[in-house]
Order: C-alpha cells, then structure tokens, then sequence
C-alpha cells in the first residue's frame, strides 16, 4: 500500500477536522503554548509507558506461577537517585519553559493598543479607546499586538479566548490586564470561565479578528461619536477635577499632563509607575496615593462613578499630552451656575452622603 | 521513656484513673500532654489566618488602623491584660497546689481564675457595648463620624487625631472588623476556659485532681497560658497602634 | 457461595469465625454509639461515608446526564449549580477528606503499632459525631434550596450575589473540618507516644508513614479554612467588609486564606491511599517495599511541601509574576516524591511473586491513573500551560484522574484488602476482580475525554455548553454509567459476603503486619498482651518462620 485511497483519505480529513484535540491556533503565543504542551505530552506518554510496561512486564515475569519465590530486595540508592533526578530535570525544565511563557503572556509590549473589558453578571463590555462599544463581542485586528484591560462590576469572572490561549481574571477592585496578538482572521469563541452565578454558562461571546483594513472600517462604523478620551473629558469638566488639576503654579493637585507613565514619588517616599491601577486608585482611594508635595485633600470618588466612568477618566488622562484640554474643561465649568469657587455639587463629600457632622 | 516495658495491663494496682488502653500512668500522662500542645498548635493556626489579614490590611490602611485603635479605651485594655496575666499565676498556682497535692489550695487558685476570667469578660463586655453604642460595630450600622470629625468624639481628641478623608475613613470598618473577629474569637476560647473552669472547681473539691493524676490541671493550664498570650498580642497590635 | 473465591488459599488457624470479638462484644444502639473503640467508630465511619458518596455519586449522575445535550435541557442553570456544589462539597469534605483516615487509619493504626486503641478515643468518638453534624447539615441544606456557590466559595459571589443557604454549608464545613483536625491530632498523638516495644519508627508500616504525614497536614491546615469559612460568614451575615472591594477589603485575601488549606487537603485526601497501596502491593508481591525509607521520607516530604504550593491555584489572579514563579517552581518539586513513590512501588514487583486479588488490580488501577493525573498536574503547575488549562475540564479530568482514578480506587483496594480483618469473611474474589476492570474502564472512558475537552477550552461549570463539545460529553457520560456500574458491583460483593462469604481466619493473604497476627475480627483490645515488635516492617522472612513454628499468634 503505498498510498492511501483519496476516500479514506477524505474520509480521515474530514474526521480529524471534525474532531478536533485542540483549538484553532490564532495567536502568536498559540503555537508556543502548543510547543510545550505536546513536550508535556510526551513526556507523559514516556512516563506513562515506563510505568505501564513495568508494570505488566513484572506481573507477567514474576507472578506467581512463574516466580514462586520472592526476592527480598532492600532498595537501591542509584534507581531513587535515577527516578528523582530524572523527573526532577523535567519537571524544571517545563517550569522554566511554562515560566518564560507565562511572562510572556502577562507583560504587554510597550505598542500594544489597549482595549477596556468591563464584566459583570453576566455580559462582556467591551470599550474601544475610539468610542465604540460592544456587549459580548470583541473586534480587533490582526497582526497587532492588542491589551485588554480587565476588570469586573461585582463577582470574579475570567476572560477566556481559547484559541489565543489566554485567559486572565476579572476582579473587582482592581485591573487585570492580559494581550495577545491575533494572527489568523476569523471568529473564535470566548468564554466566561470563573463560575459567577446563575448565568455563568451563557456569559460567552465571540472575538472577531479582521485584516486591518476591514478593521478600520469597522472602527468607522461602529463608532458611538465620541471616544472615551471625549467622555472622560466631559466627567473630569462635571466633577470640576480642573479646580485642583490645572497647570498654574499654585495649583492644589499635580498637573495631570503626561503624568500616565511617569514616575511619581508619593508623599510615603514610595516611587511608582503612574499606570492604569495607579490612576484608579488615586481616584477611588486617594488618601493612600498622595503624590509628595501635595497636601491630601483630594476626596475619593468611589459611589460617584462606577468602573466605565473611571475607564473614560484614565482613558482622558492618558491622552493628555498638554494642558489645552485641561483648560477647555475650566472654561466650560465657569458656565455652570454654581461656580463661586464652592465647591461643586458632584463630588462625594461626606456631606453630599448625609454623614454630617454630629 | 516513650515506651513502657511491656506489662499486665488487667492488674489490680492500677490506678482508676489509667485508661484502658494505656500502658502506664507515664504513657498516659505524656500522651495528654501531647495532644494539648498539638491543640495549642492548631489554635495557634486558627488565630494565624487573622493575624495574617491584620498584617496585610494594617499596611495598606495604616491611618485607618491608627484611627480605628485610637478608638480604643487603653486603660480597659491595660488592665484587661493586668487581669489575663494575674490569672496566669493564679492558674500556675493551682497547678503547682494539685502537683503538691494541696486541695484547698487548688480550689482556691481555680476560683480566683475563675473571677479574673470573668472580670476580663466583663471588662471586654463594657468595651464591646460602647463600641455598640458608638456605631463602630461593622455592618449596616457602622458610622464613620468619629473619624470625619474628630472634634466630636472624645477618644479622637483625646488622642489628637485628624479628621481622615472619606475613603480612608471607610477603611476603618475593616479594622474594626478584624478587632470584632480577634477579640471575639478569643473571648470565645476564654468563654470555654471559663465553662471548663466550673466543671474543674467542682472535681477539685472532689479531690480528683490532687491524688497524682494531675494531667487535667496541668494540661487546661497550658491552654489557658494561650489564651493570655493570644490576648497580649491582641492588645499589643489592637490597642497601641501609634500611641503616643 | 462455593468456597472457591480466593485465587490462594487463606491462611486458616480457625475455621469459624471467633465468638468473642469487637462485634460481638457488646450488643446493642447504645454500645454502638456511645463505643471508644476504635474499630467501631470505624464502621460507624464506614456507614455514614458511604451514605454520603451515594448521595454525592447521584448528584455526579445528574451532572453527566445533563452534560449529555449542550442545553440545559434537564435542569435548569440555577438547579444545575446547585447540584455541582453540593458534588464538590459532599465529596470533598464529608467523603475524600475523612475516607481512608477515618475508616481503614481508625480501624488499623493502633493495630498496626501494637496498640490497644487510639490515644483519645473519646474525642475520637467525638470526631464522628462532629461528621454526623456536619453531614446532617449538608443534608438540611440541600432539603432547605441547595447552595450555588461551588465547593470553593469564591467571594464575593458566595457573600453578596447569592441568596441560597451558603451559612448552613459553610457551618457544615466548619464542623466537618473539626472532626478532621481531631483525626489527625489523635493519629499524631497515638503514633508518637503509643508504639509497642520495639517498634521504631523504620519498623512501622509504611501505611502508619502516610497517616502521620496527612495527619500533620490536617492538624496544621484545617484550622485556616475554618477561620476563612468564619469571615465568609462574617462578612454574609453582617457585612464586615474584609473581602469587600468597595470597603476597602479584598477578595483575593479569602483566595490564599481557602486555598492554604485546600491545598493541602488534596494531601490530606491522597497520602493515606498512598498508604494503602504501599501495604497491598507489598503483600501481594510477597515482598517488602522497594526503597522503604524513600517511600517515608516521600510522604513527609509532600506533606511539607504541601504546604508552600497553594497559590497555584491563582496563577491567572493578578498575582504579581513573581510569586507565580515561585510557586510554579514548588509545585515542580512537590511533584517529584510522588513520581518517586510511583517507581518504587513498580519495583517492589520486581522479583516478587505476584498474585491477582482485587486489591492488587485496584492498586495497578490506582499507579497507571494516578501516574496519568499527577502528570495533568504538572501541566498546571507550569505557569504557561496554566493560563490555558486552568478553569477548563482539563482541570476537572486532573483531579478526579487524581482523587477518583487515584484515592478511590485506593480506598477500595484497602477496603477489599482488610475486609477479611474487619469482618471475617472473605468477599467474592471474581465479582470484585470483576468490578476492578469495569471500574477502571468505565472511568477511563468518563474523564479522559474531558481533558481533550479542557484543552478544547471547555469551561467548567457550565450548565450548557457550545454544541461542538458534544460528542465528547457524550463519551464522558457513557463511561460514567460503566464506572457506576462497576462502583455498584464492588458493594454488592462486599455486602453479598457478610452473610455468604467464606470464613476468612486471621490472615488470608499471609501479610506482615501486626493487625495480621490477630483474630479475623479482632478483640476489642486487639491484643492480649502487648506485642512485642522483634522484626522489621514487611519481614516475609519472619512471616515463614512464625507459620512454619505454628506458633500460635498474637491476639488469639
């Protein structure tokens, strides 16, 4: 037989697609996870045929027909220190692999174009720097390295896109952030996989990976007018941040421009990355977070905004490279009514939360 | 030695008070010993978990901590441990009674243990009401005004705090939370001490402990010796956090 | 019913089954329940465990059967995650946790060290009725709506997002996790300071080994669940906030706090099998352990380090990369006693003389899965493959390969190996042999499939599925019916023999240890008089000379 009929052979074909072993490889890091999984595999199925055939080729040699008598034997130091060391060696090894990969899928690079995931019981919010929003659905282009910057509304969910073979928790209180880049385009599946309630089964949705001109287009279409730079805009105006966050010399908060990235000392002496959690937490948890120099009086505003509000702030903050936008938004809170230099109506005081004082 | 030698478990010069299944008074009496501190040690991890989020939490939080303890009434704290340590003596002297075979001696140590058990649970009662009264019980009807505005309230002043801001303030609970689940789990163990106690007062008297088999005495002193090291931390790391 | 059901003929020194011993003793409910006798708490051990795996087993059968189509076409979302829950928390804490320990530990180990009972028996007494409350909970739950939170509680879901009964089962854990501490604290106690002359600690059975290693593992884990359970309940009931985002808790506290424990539970649940299989591989090789004191130094070592590996069950947390490297890398090493254990097991049938038993084809059953599972562990432990696997079936086939392939079939082989001892009869040999292979294929065919789908990216927990996955839940669901069937044939067989089993005389199977040299069932004191231990542990040697003197033996 020196080839197989073209029927058997459609036959295996559409057999083996239809019954796949693993999932369409369409990320970058995919064929290298699959590297050390099937390493992994092997090494198992050697391990597991050494055990078996011991097994079975000691039971048949040695049973007890055949070997009446049995040998009392103590042990041997050079088959433990074979039997350690050897699965030691291995064992390291896939931890040194599985570690370097593991870095790999947890540290973005620097290019990478960052996308917001907002999950909650039981929905995917998917918010693109551009202004457009999605449930359930995620666009992105191929060939470009894409961060999703995670974070949940109320329980722990994990985001899951087996075909990328990623996968990242989604915590509330804090963000999770995890990237891939997509090489093949196409739908692929992704999945809700930290138990989060009653309709934890049906939190899925589908990542669409489009070439980039049809990506582009997308972008276009789907656009909601204003980009989440734009709301943030309109928040950071509403909560009137500009009366402390504004470039004058006396100014009673630091300047906000090109702080996203920055090293900051805080008033503790701790130096920090201004990243994504940073921000956050300087705006939901401010006393803690106090850039050195600067009194804290910054009040928080957690129960002001909720997680998609704070997402336009960082997504504003992030993309102020000078003070222009800054100053529109103290022009247009000077049109509200209220501004006397009193303090505006929109921040959580202690006040504005009924808790006066006694 | 561990291992007795081997002998007729079924003579009659056994004492009443060797169990069946042990060898020799020694075995027995080494076995219980074993099996207290064995408990300590899972006491010692139960009460680990807590001390675990208090560290973690106190870093992050830590003005929140130093509000929250200033909240604290120091002198009922103080002599809660005056109290805790006074009966670690007395309950050291009332093992040293049954190890002498001093009856009257044993019952009375047990008895003043008894009283400073519950003068430390009286105290912590007093202490637990005022925190009820003051709404720094977490929950539904935790309020933060002593810490947004110190001037109201007299520990706060007294301690010339500042007023905290709203965030940091609202960390308070978890102190508060973490003072409630240590202090209450170690007044548990106290509560059980305290029940054990009873029982113990009465087979005193009976003259159980004081015919050599002291094992229960003994043993019930160690926990107890725990439970006041457990709350010499506690007040350490609850009550004096930024006292000055 | 015919006589012909043991594959060699058992050792008899009498024909009948001796009047006097732990069962007959005393007649009677209250000599039952109020008993200090540690072969009786095991036997109430055994009725209630197996009550409960029926219960946590009808609620795998649900799960399967709902598995079958990508629906949720027999149960609804919210009565499936009810049913998943109360799986993963009877199975874990009121059948794996206490199953060897509480049946076969209780009944052996003071036998096994030449003792008359455990050191505490009262607390040990005390330690079953804390199950029994435990259980009776569970059940109250289940009666009272069920809870939804999964075994592992995860806050803030278990705290504000549901409204089922999460305090009773959290009070059941609780309570069940008592019992297990005063488990361990007596086997820890009794192994110390109760071994009968002669009887070091390289003279014990390796057995007694993998006790006290799970024993300090229960005694120092145990109580970290039970606080975390604590503030769970803290923070449901009041609302504490110490795992609450927006007081500034943080639920990735209760993470590390549940999995401290729960890691080492899965120790805790599999080092007395271990135990198991040491003695019944011995036996039925007529010959010692390969390399005795690296099978018992392996357990310590597991269960120390047991305890530094627990968050990897967090990889893909947000924990900070390099916390992952390092647990990735103690996990890697934890790994390694156990494939240690594996070899030597396999080499103790070097040379030997092996027979076929049931308890040998559960213990060949117990090295290939548990071989297969601890391997799908590795893939979990290396941080990369994690990110994959983690929270898919592949998971879900790890550990079950683990805990079903692995511990069950473990404690089946113990249970078949030291029926003789605990009842005096012998089971049927063909309809347990039988049960063995059914078993093992039935669960090969249940959860191999699931790490294809794991790899697939099937999520757990999931009440429907994406119909591509079908196929393979069908295979899954076939092969649990098979496995099932095979878990029934083992109990009929047991049951079948109290009443026709053949008499078994002290030791069937002519083995070593001190619990053999006694009356099938043994007295109540398990000795006359105090063995003396003059040999070491699994001395075939010794064994021939004792039989070949026709000395008359301990206990008789």
């Amino acid at each position: 037989m020196n080839h197989i009929s073209p029927i058997i052979w459609q036959f295996i074909v559409k057999w083996m697609t239809r019954f796949p072993l693993f999932p369409p490889e369409a990320s970058k890091i995919a064929p290298e996870m699959d590297a050390l999984f099937f390493f992994m595999v092997a090494v198992s199925l050697v391990g597991l045929a050494a055990v078996i055939l011991l097994i079975i080729a000691f039971s048949l040699r040695y049973n007890k027909k055949r070997h009446p008598v049995a040998e009392q034997i103590e042990g041997s130091t050079l088959l433990e220190s074979i039997w350690t060391f050897i699965p030691l060696v291995l064992f390291l090894m896939m931890w040194a692999w599985g570690a370097w990969l593991y870095f790999r899928i947890y540290t973005p690079p620097p290019n990478a174009m960052n996308i917001y995931v907002v999950g909650k019981q039981w929905m995917w919010k998917v918010e693109h720097p551009g202004g457009q929003h999605e449930i359930n659905t995620l666009h992105i282009p191929a060939g470009r390295s894409v961060q999703l910057t995670l974070i949940s509304q109320d329980v722990f969910h994990s985001f899951s896109v087996p075909a990328f073979r990623v996968k990242r928790e989604v915590i509330p209180g804090r963000y999770t952030t995890v990237w891939f880049e997509a090489t093949a385009p196409g739908t692929y599946d992704l999945f809700c996989t930290q138990y989060c309630g009653t309709n934890h089964s049906y939190m899925n949705g589908k990542v669409i990976v489009m070439v980039p001109a049809d990506y582009a287009k997308w972008l276009a279409s789907s656009t909601s007018g204003t980009s989440l730079a734009q709301n943030g805009e309109r928040l950071f105006a509403s909560l009137n941040c500009a009366a402390c966050h504004n470039s004058r010399p006396d100014a009673r908060g630091p300047n906000l421009v090109g702080v996203y990235g920055s090293r900051l000392t805080l008033s503790t002496g701790e130096r920090i990355t201004a990243d994504e959690a940073y921000l956050r937490q300087a705006i939901l948890n401010p006393s803690q977070h106090i850039t050195q120099g600067y009194a804290p009086i910054m009040p928080t505003y957690q129960g002001q905004i909720n997680e998609d509000g704070v997402i336009a702030l960082l997504e504003f903050i992030k993309n102020l490279n000078s003070d222009y936008r800054i100053q529109q938004t103290l022009t247009t809170t000077e049109l509200l009514p209220d501004n006397k230099g009193n303090a505006s109506q929109t921040k959580t005081t202690p006040e504005s939360l009924g808790l006066v004082k006694p | 030695m561990e291992n007795s030698p081997a002998v007729a478990e079924l003579r009659a010069d056994r004492p009443s008070y060797l169990r069946h299944h042990f060898q020799s008074v020694e075995q027995q009496a080494d076995a219980s010993n074993f099996a207290m501190w064995l408990f300590l040690l899972t006491e010692l991890m139960f009460f680990g978990g807590l001390f675990t989020a208090y560290l973690i939490y106190r870093n992050w939080y830590f003005a929140a901590f130093v509000a929250g303890s200033h909240q604290l009434n120091v002198i009922w704290g103080t002599l809660n441990t005056v109290v805790l340590i006074l009966s670690s003596f007395t309950m050291a002297m009332g093992v040293w009674c049954a190890e002498t075979a001093r009856k009257s001696g044993l019952v009375l140590c047990l008895i003043l243990t008894f009283i400073l058990g519950l003068c430390f649970l009286g105290i912590k009662s007093v202490e637990y009401t005022e925190k009820f009264e003051k709404h720094h019980v977490p929950g539904q009807h935790y309020s933060l005004s002593s810490f947004l505005y110190p001037d109201t309230d007299e520990a706060a002043t007294a301690a010339g705090d500042k007023p905290l801001p709203l965030d940091m303030a609202r960390h308070t609970e978890v102190y508060f939370s973490l003072y409630f689940a240590m202090t209450g789990m170690h007044a548990l163990h106290m509560i059980i001490g305290i029940g054990i106690l009873v029982f113990m007062i009465v087979r005193a008297r009976a003259g159980a402990y004081t015919v050599g088999h002291v094992t229960f005495v003994e043993n019930f002193g160690l926990y107890w010796h725990f439970v006041d090291i457990v709350w010499i931390y506690l007040f350490a790391l609850l009550y004096l956090i930024s006292r000055h | 019913m015919s006589t012909d059901t043991l594959v060699t003929p058992p050792e008899q020194s009498a024909p009948t089954i001796p009047e006097v011993n732990y069962l007959t003793k005393e007649y009677g409910l209250r000599s039952w329940l109020l008993t200090g006798d540690h072969k009786r708490i095991a036997i109430l051990y055994l009725i209630s465990l197996s009550f409960f795996f029926c219960i946590g087993g009808t609620m795998a059968g649900l799960i399967r059967l709902q598995l079958l189509t990508p629906h949720a076409d027999l149960m609804s979302s919210d009565t499936y995650n009810k049913v998943f829950t109360m799986h993963g928390v009877i199975m874990v804490f009121l059948f794996l946790v206490p199953s060897v320990p509480a049946t076969l530990g209780n009944f052996l180990i003071p036998m096994m060290i030449g003792a008359r009972d455990l050191a505490l028996p009262k607390i040990n007494l005390l330690s079953w009725y804390l199950y029994v409350i435990g259980g009776i909970l569970v059940l109250y739950t289940m009666i009272s709506g069920g809870v939804d939170t999964g075994w592992t509680f995860t806050t803030p879901l278990s705290t504000h997002y549901v409204n089922t009964n999460v305090l009773s089962t959290c009070l059941a854990v609780f309570i069940a996790g008592f019992s297990s501490i005063l488990t361990g604290l007596n086997f820890l106690i009794t192994i110390h300071k109760m071994r009968a002359p002669g009887m070091t600690w390289f003279r014990l059975p390796l057995f007694v080994w993998a006790h006290y290693a799970a024993s300090v593992q229960m005694v120092l884990a145990t109580p970290v669940v039970a606080i975390a359970i604590t503030l769970l309940m803290l923070e449901r009931m009041i609302g504490i906030g110490i795992f609450d985002p927006t007081k500034g808790g943080d639920p990735l506290l209760f993470q590390h706090l549940f999995w401290f424990y729960s890691h080492p539970a899965v120790y805790i649940m599999i080092l007395p099998g271990m135990g198991v299989i040491s003695e019944v591989v011995s036996t039925f090789s007529r010959k010692r352990v390969f390399g005795y004191t690296a099978v018992a130094f392996s357990s310590v070592a597991i269960a120390v380090f047991g305890f530094f590996v627990w968050a990897h069950h967090m990889f893909i947390m947000g924990i900070s990369n390099y916390a992952v490297l390092v647990f990735s890398l103690l996990t890697m090493l934890v790994a390694v006693p156990s494939a240690i254990k594996i070899f030597n097991w396999a080499f103790t049938l070097y040379k030997g003389s092996i027979t076929f038993e049931a308890p040998m084809l559960y213990a060949f059953g117990f090295m290939g899965l548990f071989t297969i599972g601890g391997m799908s562990g590795v893939f979990l432990g290396s941080a990369g493959t994690d990110i994959h696997l983690t929270e898919t079936y592949f998971i879900v086939a790890h550990f079950h390969f683990v805990m079903v392939g692995g511990m069950l079939m473990a404690f089946l082989s113990g249970i078949h190996f030291w029926w003789s001892k605990v009842t005096g009869r012998m089971y049927s040999e063909k309809m347990s042999q039988m049960a063995a292979v059914v078993t093992f294929i039935g669960f090969n065919l249940t959860f191999f499939p699931q790490f294809v789908l794991g790899m697939l990216g099937m999520p757990r927990r999931y009440a429907s599925y994406p119909p591509e996955f079908q196929a393979l839940n069908i295979l899954s669901t076939a092969g649990a019916s098979i496995l099932g069937a095979g878990y029934l044939l083992a109990a009929f067989s047991l049951l079948w023999s109290l009443k026709y089993g053949a008499v078994a005389g002290n030791n069937p199977w002519r083995a070593t240890g001190l619990e053999w040299q006694t009356q099938s069932p043994p007295l109540t004191e398990n000795f006359t008089e105090a063995p003396i231990m003059d040999h070491e542990a699994y001395d075939y040697a010794w064994l021939e000379r004792q039989n070949s003197r026709d000395e008359v033996p301990h206990g008789e």
